[in-house]
């Protein structure tokens, strides 16, 4: 991170104050000052900790689990170098007790900086979300060459689609809780602008959400590409949805295969994906096509929030590492109704959702199948988890339609 | 200010131009985007109040939420007192647009002294329901909700509460924190319809006042349940006289006499409430400067309300209409919320003496338009 702080310490402060007269009060305002400072700069403190401290005590959520007084106290009066604070971080954690069925992250990042100030709640947050990962220790691997992928093609009577999907961030601008108006357009047109240098099958165009006709906004619709205003406030509380639509948008190439979402829950989330079981064939131009894009930000001088410890950098902690969901749809009839059905996708390490995605019920015997693990594994490595685990699945329904009996497969690492 | 903290100063903002960051209101229709310019943005945006809010914190929820389908919003909020002076230049507009052509210069009247309210313990109970008056109250020295800290909300609360638990006679009463009712409280609460719940308008959300709920927030009645006080919904603190039938001169009364004992009992702890004579009590909302008063009864005005003339008597008599269910909801089968349409720029009494009057004359045009005869020289002047 060192790089990263040295670009943006502050060289001087200034600060002016400005006496304002108005029918017959004298207030004190401040002029901002305009440069960054170091990290953990003082914040406006009227209350001790203690008395700031959150009632988490009807809360389930990794940030409750971990921010103890002590934590707080240490961590309340710092901010980042863009002035993001901890109880903007912690802020949709406490507005949301718990969810009933997963337990949620419960925080979120502001800026790169917010996991190197806020990391002795990060850490042990990451730690508990990612299996056990302890970013004081470890590193993680990124691995993006889908050559590597072994056997990626799926049996198209059960697989009805498969997908991969991402997210990017863009350093040196704030991550959506945070940043202003002119840098989530700085985002925008940094990524554009990358994205309109894509050619062949990449080719494709930008949907701005504020300047789309009804008529473009219809077919993104029934493309199921259009994303809306978040709703959850797992999301609003964290106040990434301020100033919508302004500067988000929807990128996609001509054959609607790779599809951009920019500045909704991060700066970028990549999607690379098509009707069947090609899984190999939309990891290849998902690599692809993020290693295009990478090198066209870099031209510009640009580039994505990436480091050893954790990875590519997301908003939330939970999408660190890899940032990776490689999923399927997958219609399963009998293995879905087998009582082992969990089980086996416990030791495969694959997670089921609805087809309407996180958070959705399954229709019929439909499921989502994904990886679970984001940070750790190399994409690489996630993806063949993935292609490995739903052989297997299809496998199993294969066994039971025949009448045959099935295995619970032994954990697959971890 | 005591306040002033010169470490707010160190806030840093971004590096970016405000031309790039002047938000996009092409599609906007509230009070603030018809106000703010990019000059002016230029120039606040420079500024912080001594508890470091910003312009962009002012105009958050104007951003957020373009237009109202009935009604023109403000589209901005105070997060502390002095955000009425840092960013005068946008709201001074505002208020005179809001309140009726009030001045920066114009001075507010404050009179909370219930004798000189004319009349009013007679509006007829067989047209009026019930009668209402509420205002709100902030406690100066703390953050406004939108940019409070969890610390500030919660000293908002004890004190509150230390000064309610002060209450005596026909005012004495109990607090009920939200975080800690019991179920049975919580349906009492209900029935008696005094619960508050979490806000779900993004008007208000979006401003941030939600945050941390349901901590530091509570109900406060009197035994009597005819004193009702609201602690950090969107104001410090809401203050609310009611009953059934149509005594306002009682609510007025009990109203003025809880309100200004509270304020006695702030006092004697050192602090008192925001409060100036240009901007009367200052309140979170633009909308309820002045007094914050909304005085209004349930009248059941079937008749009168399908008259062609009906808006236009309401806009005489500086009355304003809305649902039995409060702001932005429908009547119900002739029913209405009838309650004065300003703020600021009147005091208390002459606002409440204006619903009485008003109201009478409402009920005499029902009862008329009952048997069939003309209300045309019943039409009031210009208020």
């Amino acid at each position: 991170m060192a790089n990263n702080f040295a670009r943006i310490l502050s060289s001087k402060r200034n600060v002016g104050i400005m006496s304002l007269v108005g029918a017959g009060s004298l207030t004190a305002a401040f002029l901002l000052n305009r440069e960054h400072v170091t990290a953990g700069a003082q914040v406006r403190r009227v209350y001790p900790a203690s008395a700031e401290y959150p009632d988490l005590r009807k809360h389930n959520n990794c940030m409750a689990s971990h921010l103890t007084p002590a934590i707080y106290a240490k961590l309340v009066d710092k901010a980042t170098p863009n002035g993001y604070t901890l109880d903007q971080a912690i802020q949709t954690g406490v507005d949301n007790p718990g969810h009933p069925f997963i337990k949620t992250v419960g925080m979120v990042a502001g800026d790169e900086e917010s996991y190197e100030v806020f990391a002795d709640l990060l850490d042990p947050v990451i730690k508990e979300r990612h299996n056990g990962y302890d970013p004081q220790i470890m590193t993680h691997p990124t691995d993006l060459d889908s050559s590597k992928l072994k056997s990626g093609k799926f049996d198209e009577r059960f697989v009805l689609s498969s997908r991969v999907r991402t997210g990017r961030s863009i350093r040196g601008l704030s991550l959506p809780p945070a940043c202003t108006r002119a840098e989530r357009r700085e985002v925008e047109k940094v990524v554009v602008d990358a994205l309109a240098g894509l050619k062949g099958d990449l080719a494709g165009t930008y949907y701005s959400l504020t300047h789309m006709t009804d008529q473009e906004q219809q077919q993104l619709i029934d493309d199921h590409f259009l994303f809306d205003k978040p709703v959850s406030p797992l999301l609003t509380c964290s106040g990434m949805a301020r100033d919508w639509p302004d500067a988000r948008g929807i990128w996609h190439n001509n054959t609607k295969t790779f599809l951009i979402w920019i500045n909704e829950e991060d700066h970028t989330r990549v999607i690379s994906m098509e009707k069947g079981g090609n899984m190999k064939r939309v990891f290849d131009r998902f690599c692809t096509g993020l290693k295009e894009v990478e090198r066209l930000i870099q031209e510009k001088g640009w580039e994505f929030m990436w480091n050893e410890r954790l990875g590519y950098i997301l908003t939330c902690p939970s999408n660190l590492g890899t940032g990776l969901r490689a999923g399927v749809h997958v219609n399963l009839p009998k293995l879905s109704k087998d009582p082992r059905f969990t089980k086996i996708l416990d030791n495969l390490r694959l997670q089921k959702r609805g087809t309407g995605g996180v958070d959705t019920a399954a229709v019929g015997s439909t499921f989502d199948i994904s990886n679970l693990d984001r940070l750790g594994q190399s994409e690489v490595q996630l993806v063949q988890t993935v292609v490995d685990g739903v052989n297997y699945l299809i496998d199993c329904e294969k066994k039971l339609e025949k009448g045959q009996d099935i295995k619970i497969p032994p954990p697959v690492r971890k | 200010m005591e306040k002033i903290n010169d470490k707010m100063a160190k806030l840093t903002i971004k590096r970016l131009s405000p031309e790039e960051e002047f938000p996009d209101l092409s599609q906007h229709n509230n009070h603030m985007a018809k106000v703010l310019t990019q000059d002016m943005y230029t120039k606040l945006r420079d500024r912080a109040t001594p508890n470091g809010f910003t312009i962009d914190g002012v105009i958050q929820t104007g951003i957020d939420n373009p237009g109202h389908p009935f009604i023109m919003t403000v589209g901005c909020v105070a997060g502390d007192e002095e955000t009425y002076e840092v960013f005068k230049e946008l709201l001074d507009p505002i208020i005179e647009d809001r309140h009726g052509g009030y001045k920066p210069t114009d001075k507010h009247k404050t009179d909370l002294n219930p004798d000189n309210l004319k009349g009013g313990d007679d509006l007829d109970p067989n047209y009026v329901i019930s009668s209402r008056v509420r205002t709100g109250r902030s406690i100066r020295g703390f953050c406004l909700p939108p940019h409070c800290s969890r610390g500030e909300r919660r000293g908002v609360e004890k004190m509150s509460v230390e000064a309610l638990d002060s209450l005596s006679g026909d005012l004495k009463g109990k607090y009920y924190a939200l975080k800690n009712m019991t179920d049975a409280e919580q349906q009492q609460l209900i029935d008696d319809h005094f619960l508050f719940d979490k806000p779900v308008s993004p008007l208000l959300l979006a401003s941030g006042m939600a945050r941390d709920w349901p901590d530091g927030r509570g109900i406060w009645h009197n035994d009597t349940k005819t004193f009702l006080v609201w602690v950090n919904e969107e104001d410090h603190l809401r203050v609310i006289s009611m009953q059934k039938g149509g005594n306002m001169k009682e609510v007025f009364n009990r109203f003025c006499t809880g309100l200004t004992k509270i304020e006695t009992l702030f006092k004697d702890k050192g602090t008192s409430f925001m409060w100036n004579e240009h901007l009367g009590y200052v309140l979170t909302c633009p909308s309820n400067l002045g007094t914050g008063l909304r005085a209004g009864v349930h009248v059941k005005i079937p008749n009168m309300s399908k008259h062609d003339k009906f808006e236009e008597v309401l806009k005489r008599l500086r009355l304003q209409k809305r649902g039995t269910g409060g702001v932005d909801t429908a009547a119900v089968g002739g029913t209405f919320d009838i309650s004065n349409a300003d703020r600021l720029g009147f005091s208390e009494v002459e606002l409440v003496q204006m619903v009485v009057d008003g109201v009478k004359l409402l009920v005499e045009m029902e009862k008329k338009l009952e048997k069939g005869q003309s209300i045309d020289d019943l039409m009031p002047a210009q208020k």
